[in-house]
């Protein structure tokens, strides 16, 4: 008899068994970006690579470069926290057309 | 890019925008690092993160029910303990998994001792299921299950001091935090994860949706609670009591006034009519709640 503990995902139809997702960060597939209203843009000339917007960025779409912040527009929901916080108001929001 | 800044929480997870859920368990998993076993309960946060097939964890993940992720916590820590592994087990709860459904569970495993962290994502309401009151809605609070009208003034009872329970336990650390601070934060996670035994982290995490304040505000408003000394970031080491530390002082304390006007939840004391007994009351219960913590 099979080990019903084993680590095997097995595939009944179209779920797995247990709905185990063995994919670590699949939701990557899913594109947030596109319930965005506002679109923050980061002005290269104001920002001091402090790393604000990437701390308390919840959706983690802005990511530490060796310069300025770059925005990931895929997954970016438009929240503004950025803008908001930026410490030398670096990031505008700019309404989605 | 360096090991460490590999983010554990993906995006693409379908949290709302803005959501103080999101930052703080994001900031907490990545203080927590890769080696980490996440157990969660039910709630906004599982609901988001994990949609079949879709998952944002990049660390193992499990979802039990809504009152047991602390027990399912304890059980992953003791066949750990039986395996010889060193790994970090982590319980995330809502407030609806911990104030309320998850309390018993969860004074279980603080009582047996299990080297788990619990962390309480505290957004003051059942936000999954429509905003519906629970024990963590302050005083004053409209939800759509404590409306206000001309016999209400929404939610009647102060706010379950959960973290003061925990504490009671006498368990090697309990803190309080929010993501607006969230070096102070982040610290604490490392330090309950790096203790002998159960830890306990209650976090507010303002939420846009339920509380009725614009998505960028999210961060602001977590910073005015502490400001005005709604919510006290401190800690417990060692379940001595006596020895509180609040780890961060409002300089000078603001009105609780600056805190309740920017949420929506909090409108019917200002408009039509001020109801100045009710933000009287509030101010007073925030006061007696501060000079008790010994903050000015």
């Amino acid at each position: 008899m099979k080990n019903p503990f084993s680590h095997e995902v097995k595939i009944v139809g179209k779920i797995t068994v247990g709905a185990r997702i063995t994919q670590p960060g699949n939701s990557m597939e899913y594109k947030t970006g596109s319930w965005r209203s506002y679109k923050p843009i980061i002005d290269k000339e104001k920002c001091k690579k402090c790393g604000i917007c990437v701390t308390y960025c919840p959706d983690a779409s802005i990511k530490r470069t060796e310069d300025i912040p770059v925005i990931d527009y895929d997954y970016c929901k438009g929240c503004g926290i950025c803008a908001i916080e930026c410490p030398s108001h670096a990031i505008i929001m700019k309404p989605e057309v | 890019m360096k090991e460490e800044e590999v983010e554990l929480l993906a995006p693409g997870h379908k949290m709302c925008s803005g959501c103080g859920v999101a930052l703080s368990t994001r900031l907490c998993i990545n203080a927590a690092g890769k080696n980490t076993i996440v157990a969660a309960s039910t709630g906004c946060l599982e609901v988001t993160t994990s949609m079949y097939p879709q998952t944002a964890w990049r660390v193992p993940y499990i979802h039990g029910a809504f009152e047991n992720a602390a027990s399912v916590a304890s059980g992953i820590e003791a066949a750990l303990k039986k395996l010889g592994k060193k790994c970090n087990v982590l319980a995330i709860g809502g407030d609806g998994g911990t104030f309320d459904i998850g309390l018993q569970a969860l004074s279980g495993m603080f009582e047996r001792g299990h080297k788990v962290t619990f962390v309480c994502n505290d957004n003051e309401a059942y936000m999954n299921t429509g905003i519906q009151r629970c024990s963590a809605t302050p005083y004053g609070a409209w939800t759509t299950t404590s409306p206000f009208g001309k016999y209400s003034i929404g939610e009647s009872r102060p706010k379950k001091p959960i973290a003061m329970i925990a504490a009671a336990h006498c368990i090697p650390y309990v803190a309080t935090a929010t993501p607006a601070y969230f070096a102070d934060y982040q610290k604490k996670v490392k330090k309950a994860l790096s203790v002998d035994g159960p830890a306990f982290i209650h976090v507010l995490t303002p939420c846009p949706s339920g509380w009725r304040f614009p998505p960028e505000k999210m961060v602001e408003i977590s910073r005015l609670a502490v400001q005005t000394g709604v919510f006290l970031p401190w800690e417990v080491e060692n379940g001595e009591v006596e020895n509180l530390r609040i780890t961060v002082k409002p300089a000078k304390r603001k009105s609780v006034e600056e805190y309740l006007k920017v949420q929506g939840r909090f409108t019917h004391l200002f408009k039509p009519e001020r109801r100045q007994d009710v933000i009287d009351k509030i101010q007073k219960m925030v006061d007696e709640k501060c000079k008790r913590f010994g903050v000015e």
